[in-house]
């Protein structure tokens, strides 16, 4: 077992955290508004044919991921207008925006299944990354870097601006926000715009990086991983890197084991470990008490101001 | 987990509705035959396949016979209002097309005992239900013969989907053709339990070329496999389809499944009413197992080899599971010069020695 054994793995794990590291940002900023979006799939998917449509007209993979991005965000539009405006159930509104972006996605996609396009990997020269070690560095898609720098652009943005206070002000007290002079409405279409977004590049990553193509419902669940991901984390971004990380070795652990011969535990085990670990997670946290408030007050709640 | 079977669910509910949505009234004089497939027709393996056979009766027998398909069904509870919908729309004959919809196939077809049943891969049948497979394995000995010849390290990949007989029959047929060309050739089996998940796919496509797979043959159903081979610069092969399209230059061949002459000549046996509970099982002789034309990558030697197993297989001289044969733990399962009868290869449940699997 060599340093190349070690790093293709990594390589692998790296590939198989990108797309929910990112769907769970945005999610984790949806939520920190105040509104659950359980549409993530779904959103998912939109971006990943919005993402690749783009890339088969224009031939630049740049402006497919801004494509995916918008893709994504105007899914989550239609979501946005549904609850903030009719107040519907965010529960509701949420599974049927993932069967929507299914069903949209596939529509968008009939002409486009036996396509492919050119992968959109790494994009320093060539050499940089010819050395195994350097690899390691360089041998990635932007998304994947995008993706890492979005971590503490996130919890800056976050912890740090005036802006994100007020988002975290709306998620735990819309009313006292409202009060107070701030839109409630306006900052959570804002966060379900920039969810839907993230969501769409995480999709991209797939109909772009991983097998460039488009397949019908080729996320494959990832994004209720990533939505189990946003509470596995607590609603902190830093845990959710690590999160995100740990489920993508959970996975390739399994892949692993299976092709190495072990059979310790059956393949269902694997399979059930994300949410498993996220039922554990939850019950860490609330056995802590306070710390169980890191969920926002208003989350899911519908904004009803009295004036 | 209970907003995926949830989901699911709608889903099946939305695609009975959508059926029945997409059926026009036409003239009645037709006669209806339905199809419900696992996964989307634009899969370009398995389902795409099962669609082309439909379309097949579509070409042949338009004037007298009209079909009706429900894609993304899933192999669950949820398969039985499709089906009861299916029989409700008038469809006298209905092909169910994967192992998991054994049985509510037998189930609905107790409900409509004048509708006729036709179930891909399984082994109940009933008066109404027949049941038809593919030898896939004589197409697996094939790509395995290619592997065995080709493959420099001498370990070859299979994903596959679950252990199911057909999966693994396929892996012994693989495993058995290759160790004839290269006696010391081993087989590294992934099984990710589903037929449908190009992440994963690919993910475990990494994780056998990590581990020293030189070739990779697949068990499931997306080009996601080869266009990771395709990066790589090593090879592989379509599965249910030509995915050459997909990675022109890892794609060495594939087995084509040909359903189009069976689903018209059942078809056919419903309108004169000659049909019968049956249970086929072809391969290279009756033309339902092909295989797509050979990359400018495989060597003419290894041609020469490859179409000999293909004639071998239609002039039944040849068999892949002629023993001797022993199992992963080195135990003799069929002794020299014995042929594997088809009933046991139907449930078989063991992998040949060579494979390295982790069940």
């Amino acid at each position: 077992m060599g340093i190349d054994f070690i790093i293709a793995a990594i390589i692998t794990v790296v590939g198989l955290t990108t797309p929910i590291l990112l769907a769970g940002l945005g999610e984790l900023v949806v939520e920190k508004s105040g509104v659950l979006n359980l549409g993530v799939e779904g959103m998912m998917l939109v971006g990943a044919i919005s993402g690749f449509a783009v890339t088969v007209y224009t031939f630049n993979p740049w402006f497919g991921v801004l494509g995916a991005a918008a893709g994504g965000a105007l899914a989550s539009l239609l979501f946005a207008v549904l609850v903030l405006q009719l107040n519907s159930n965010q529960v509701a509104t949420g599974l049927a925006l993932t069967i929507f972006g299914t069903g949209i996605s596939s529509l968008m996609g009939l002409s486009f299944t036996g396509r492919i396009v050119v992968p959109f990997l790494s994009v320093f020269p060539e050499s940089l990354a010819k050395h195994e070690y350097l690899q390691l560095i360089f041998g990635y898609s932007p998304i994947v870097y995008f993706a890492l720098i979005m971590v503490p652009l996130t919890t800056w943005f976050l912890k740090s601006t005036r802006a994100g206070l007020i988002l975290r002000a709306v998620g735990e007290n819309d009313l006292s926000a409202h009060s107070i002079g701030y839109s409630v409405i306006k900052v959570r279409y804002a966060a379900i715009a920039f969810g839907g977004a993230m969501a769409g590049i995480g999709g991209c990553y797939f109909s772009m990086v991983i097998t460039p193509m488009w397949a019908e419902k080729m996320t494959a669940g990832r994004g209720w991983i990533a939505l189990a991901l946003v509470v596995f984390a607590g609603w902190r971004t830093g845990r959710l890197l690590a999160g995100a990380y740990f489920f993508g070795i959970l996975m390739a652990l399994e892949l692993y084991a299976k092709a190495s011969g072990f059979s310790f535990l059956p393949s269902q085990f694997w399979a059930a470990m994300p949410y498993a670990m996220t039922v554990v997670a939850l019950s860490f946290i609330s056995s802590r008490g306070t710390a169980g408030a890191n969920a926002p007050a208003c989350l899911g709640k519908p904004f009803l101001p009295s004036t | 987990m209970t907003m995926i079977s949830r989901r699911t669910l709608f889903k099946g509910a939305g695609a009975a509705t959508l059926a029945t949505l997409a059926s026009p009234a036409l003239a009645d004089d037709k006669v209806k035959v339905g199809f419900i497939f696992l996964g989307p027709i634009g899969d370009y393996g398995w389902t795409w396949a099962h669609n082309k056979g439909r379309e097949a009766i579509e070409a042949e027998l338009g004037d007298k016979v009209e079909t009706i398909y429900v894609e993304n069904v899933a192999e669950d509870a949820s398969a039985i209002p499709v089906l009861r919908d299916l029989a409700q729309q008038g469809c006298k004959l209905i092909f169910t097309t994967s192992y998991g919809y054994m049985d509510q196939t037998l189930q609905v077809a107790g409900e409509f005992p004048d509708v006729k049943f036709e179930h891909c891969t399984g082994f109940k049948r009933a008066d109404n239900v027949s049941t038809y497979n593919s030898k896939f394995h004589e197409g697996r000995a094939v790509l395995g013969t290619i592997a065995g010849k080709m493959s420099t390290s001498g370990v070859l990949g299979y994903l596959g989907s679950y252990k199911v007989p057909e999966v693994v029959l396929g892996v012994n047929a693989f495993a058995l053709a290759a160790q004839k060309q290269n006696p010391a050739a081993v087989v590294k089996l992934v099984l990710i339990d589903s037929w449908f998940d190009p992440p994963k796919e690919a993910a475990a496509t990494e994780t056998l070329i990590n581990l020293g797979c030189d070739i990779v043959t697949t068990h499931t159903d997306s080009p996601g496999p080869l266009q990771i081979l395709e990066q790589k610069g090593l090879h592989g092969f379509g599965q249910g389809a030509d995915m050459s399209a997909f990675a022109p230059n890892a794609h060495l061949t594939a087995i084509e499944d040909i359903w189009g002459p069976y689903y018209v000549e059942r078809t056919k046996a419903l309108l004169d009413g000659s049909w019968a509970s049956t249970d086929t099982w072809d391969g290279f002789k009756e033309g339902t197992v092909m295989i797509a034309p050979y990359s400018k990558d495989v060597p003419a030697d290894v041609v020469a080899l490859a179409d000999g197993v293909q004639a071998g297989y239609k002039d039944g001289s040849y068999d892949i599971f002629t023993g001797p044969i022993y199992d992963q733990d080195g135990t003799l399962k069929v002794k020299e010069g014995e042929v594997m009868a088809l009933g046991d290869l139907a449930v078989i449940d063991w992998f040949v020695k060579g494979v390295e699997s982790a069940s």
